[in-house]
């Protein structure tokens, strides 16, 4: 029995440093993980949303966009009141800054770079990935390939920023060196009590692919004051609730 | 006189002994006013004046207390100059606009010295002779523009030049009373007659001449140089004389408690070109390793050709950068914000400053106007960022127009038509009034209102004008998370 539990140890072990080679840092940091993803995070490997590391976004029409950005931004607020400030890098930027206050940033904290081409992006994600003062670094260009990719993944590996890829209207899904891909998408919005009017957001998050991990889709939504996992039970009865207005 | 303020109204005048008998060196300006003037015995001073008040005149006291005062005028230009034994000397150039220009300048000066009990006469003049001439003989005009000089000068008498009472007497003698009687003679005459210093001090008048200021506080330029025995043309070369360069400056600013905001290198080529590169930081450093990975990015631009046998490198920005820096962020380390503001530096010389934005909260209901670029890298919002009212994720820079289906007045669409699609309103929120900016910009108001369609989809859409204004609009103006 010992000599099982022994075995599972080493095992466990030997996870742990295949996944530190693989660059999968986020459980050896004692950074504070992401919290509110509810099941979600047991998509990825221990259970934790991966810092450190590249996510890619995708998205094809300007609510997915924006929706996107929500829940980035989500994501990206936690990260930054726990340090630092955030580089928002675009080539054709949309954002409009006041809004993130009611994701939890404060918009002050973000530096806007706008740069005219994709090779400038790329050439400012990289250095600002490689630069360990910021929380995290925000892309939103559409075109990278595979090498231009791993350089991210290079910096981010040394500096253990957080980087985010928001690629809109990708000519095609080529593969990435990132350590996972997303989509997310609006759904209709939840209201207390079914009242009328527009409530919060509440997006359909699927996770395409996850290195380590187990891809699937999940419904979250932004509470105001952080993100939550809508489980199957309680978008029932907002369904219920819905019909019944 | 503010240490005897009962001197203020009496006659009084400081005298030396000098061969043997008392001489009045200075004289208050009620003892002036009584006919008594530099030079007189004090014995016929008495007699002119018998109240007359004499004080003795203490040596190097002139030169102590115009040094005090030249420390005080750094207030007004950071150049100024003793000009014994009764004149300061100010470098005013690009300082007067700050007071509002020249006159009211010149007039804060001799207002504010003129409180504190002394009797000034202050001129401004494009040259040192010109402005002591006419601070001390003018009569008109206190300011002489650029050019004026001439004419300044023609009616004053030849005293104002600041030359020897030998060479004055001569002139006198000669019945030459103003500089415009002997100004257009022939140089050799003159010169032959009166000597070369009226020669010089006429070309200093006029501006022929220049004349340096010993400054009471010299500004040393942030500047090092580095000359090469062999003319540099690789580019190890000039990377290592970047470096030599570079510590030695930061050197210097980290004695003085000091930072560079801008630097600029130049290289003197063999062929008398001058290569130069320059790069800025947003805040004050002294940081060779970064400042060497900025110039690093800019290296590929100088063009050595035959060599490069002098450079020189220059802070012409320099702030003060004391040993605890400003914090940018409230909980964020002063490490890490180093290391962003240094990353930007290098943003802003790749891709240019006018890329990089950081934006403040500006008080504006308007949505393109609530929010302010910051003016400067560490600049802290003044009021906070709203949160209470809902705001899109995205905004279009230009809102879209679209047509819309409305059942009642200030009701929101029920459906409307965005890129040739028809989207169906199911939840609604709305409207909120928007009221044009008017004293900035003319315009109707706005009223927005959120919308969700029937994918879930939220969208920000507003009508232009009121309802029953028949050229209203509506517009879609940006996209909900």
């Amino acid at each position: 029995m010992k000599a099982l539990a022994d075995k599972k140890e080493l095992i466990r072990g030997l996870q742990q440093q295949i996944l530190s080679m693989q660059g999968c840092h986020s459980v050896l940091d004692n950074s504070i993980p992401i919290t509110g993803l509810g099941s979600l995070s047991r998509a990825f490997p221990q259970n934790t949303f991966p810092l450190g590391a590249v996510h890619e976004f995708l998205s094809y029409s300007s609510p997915d966009a924006a929706a996107t950005n929500g829940f980035i931004t989500g994501i990206v607020g936690q990260l930054v009141r726990q340090s630092g400030a955030c580089l928002w890098i675009s080539t054709r930027r949309t954002v409009f800054p006041p809004a993130l206050k009611s994701f939890g940033i404060d918009p002050d904290r973000v530096v806007f770079i706008d740069v005219k081409c994709q090779r400038d992006a790329l050439w400012t994600m990289e250095e600002a990935l490689k630069c360990g003062g910021l929380a995290a670094v925000l892309g939103e260009f559409t075109e990278i390939n595979f090498t231009a990719s791993r350089r991210l993944q290079l910096a981010v590996e040394n500096s253990r920023v957080t980087g985010f890829i928001h690629r809109f209207q990708p000519r095609d899904e080529n593969t990435l060196a990132c350590v996972s891909r997303w989509r997310v998408r609006p759904l209709s919005s939840l209201t207390d009590d079914g009242l009328p009017g527009v409530g919060f957001a509440r997006w359909d998050v699927e996770l395409l692919k996850v290195r380590n991990g187990k891809p699937g889709r999940w419904q979250m939504a932004w509470t105001g004051a952080g993100l939550r996992e809508l489980n199957q039970r309680t978008a029932v009865t907002a369904m219920l609730s819905k019909e019944a207005v | 006189m503010a240490r005897f303020p009962e001197l203020r109204k009496v006659a009084f005048v400081l005298a030396a002994p000098e061969r043997g008998r008392m001489v009045v060196m200075a004289a208050s300006a009620l003892a002036e006013a009584a006919g008594i003037r530099t030079g007189m015995v004090v014995a016929d001073a008495k007699a002119v004046f018998p109240t007359l008040k004499v004080l003795d005149d203490k040596p190097e006291l002139a030169e102590k207390l115009l040094t005090a005062l030249g420390a005080w005028c750094l207030r007004y230009t950071p150049e100024v100059a003793v000009d014994l034994p009764d004149g300061l000397l100010l470098e005013v150039s690009g300082c007067a606009h700050l007071w509002g220009g020249d006159l009211p300048y010149l007039k804060d000066i001799t207002m504010k010295l003129r409180q504190k009990g002394y009797d000034v006469r202050a001129a401004m003049a494009p040259t040192i002779g010109s402005a002591w001439a006419v601070a001390r003989y003018g009569i008109s005009k206190a300011v002489i523009e650029a050019g004026g000089q001439m004419d300044a000068l023609l009616s004053l008498p030849p005293a104002a030049l600041r030359l020897d009472s030998a060479v004055l007497e001569r002139l006198d003698k000669l019945g030459l009373r103003t500089i415009g009687s002997f100004i257009n003679m022939p140089r050799p005459a003159l010169r032959r007659r009166f000597g070369q210093a009226l020669l010089t001090r006429l070309d200093q008048a006029l501006g022929l001449e220049t004349e340096p200021l010993q400054l009471i506080r010299p500004i040393e330029p942030y500047q090092e140089r580095l000359p090469c025995l062999e003319p540099i043309r690789t580019a190890t070369g000039i990377e290592i004389a970047v470096k030599k360069l570079l510590e030695a400056l930061c050197g210097r600013l980290e004695r003085e408690a000091k930072g560079l905001r801008s630097c600029m290198l130049k290289g003197y080529r063999i062929d008398g070109d001058i290569q130069q590169v320059a790069i800025g930081t947003n805040r004050p450093t002294r940081n060779v390793e970064h400042l060497y990975k900025l110039f690093e990015l800019k290296l590929g631009d100088i063009e050595p050709d035959l060599g490069i046998e002098l450079f020189l490198l220059e802070a012409p920005v320099v702030e003060a950068l004391p040993a605890t820096v400003e914090k940018l962020w409230h909980n964020g380390s002063g490490k890490d914000e180093t290391k962003v503001a240094e990353l930007l530096d290098r943003l802003a010389i790749k891709i240019g400053p006018s890329c990089i934005h950081r934006y403040l909260p500006d008080e504006h209901h308007w949505p393109e106007r609530s929010f302010k670029e910051a003016s400067f890298f560490s600049e802290k919002p003044a009021t906070g960022w709203r949160a209470d009212l809902p705001r899109p994720v995205q905004l279009l820079s230009d809102p879209v127009p679209i047509q819309v289906t409305v059942p009642l007045p200030d009701y929101p669409p029920i459906q409307f038509l965005y890129r040739d699609q028809l989207h169906k309103v199911r939840k609604a929120d709305g409207p909120e009034r928007i009221e044009q900016v008017w004293w900035l910009q003319d315009g109707l108001h706005r009223d927005y209102y959120i919308v969700e369609d029937e994918h879930g989809c939220r969208y920000w859409l507003f009508r232009l004008g009121h309802y029953d204004n028949e050229e209203h609009q509506w517009f879609l103006h940006g996209f909900f998370a």
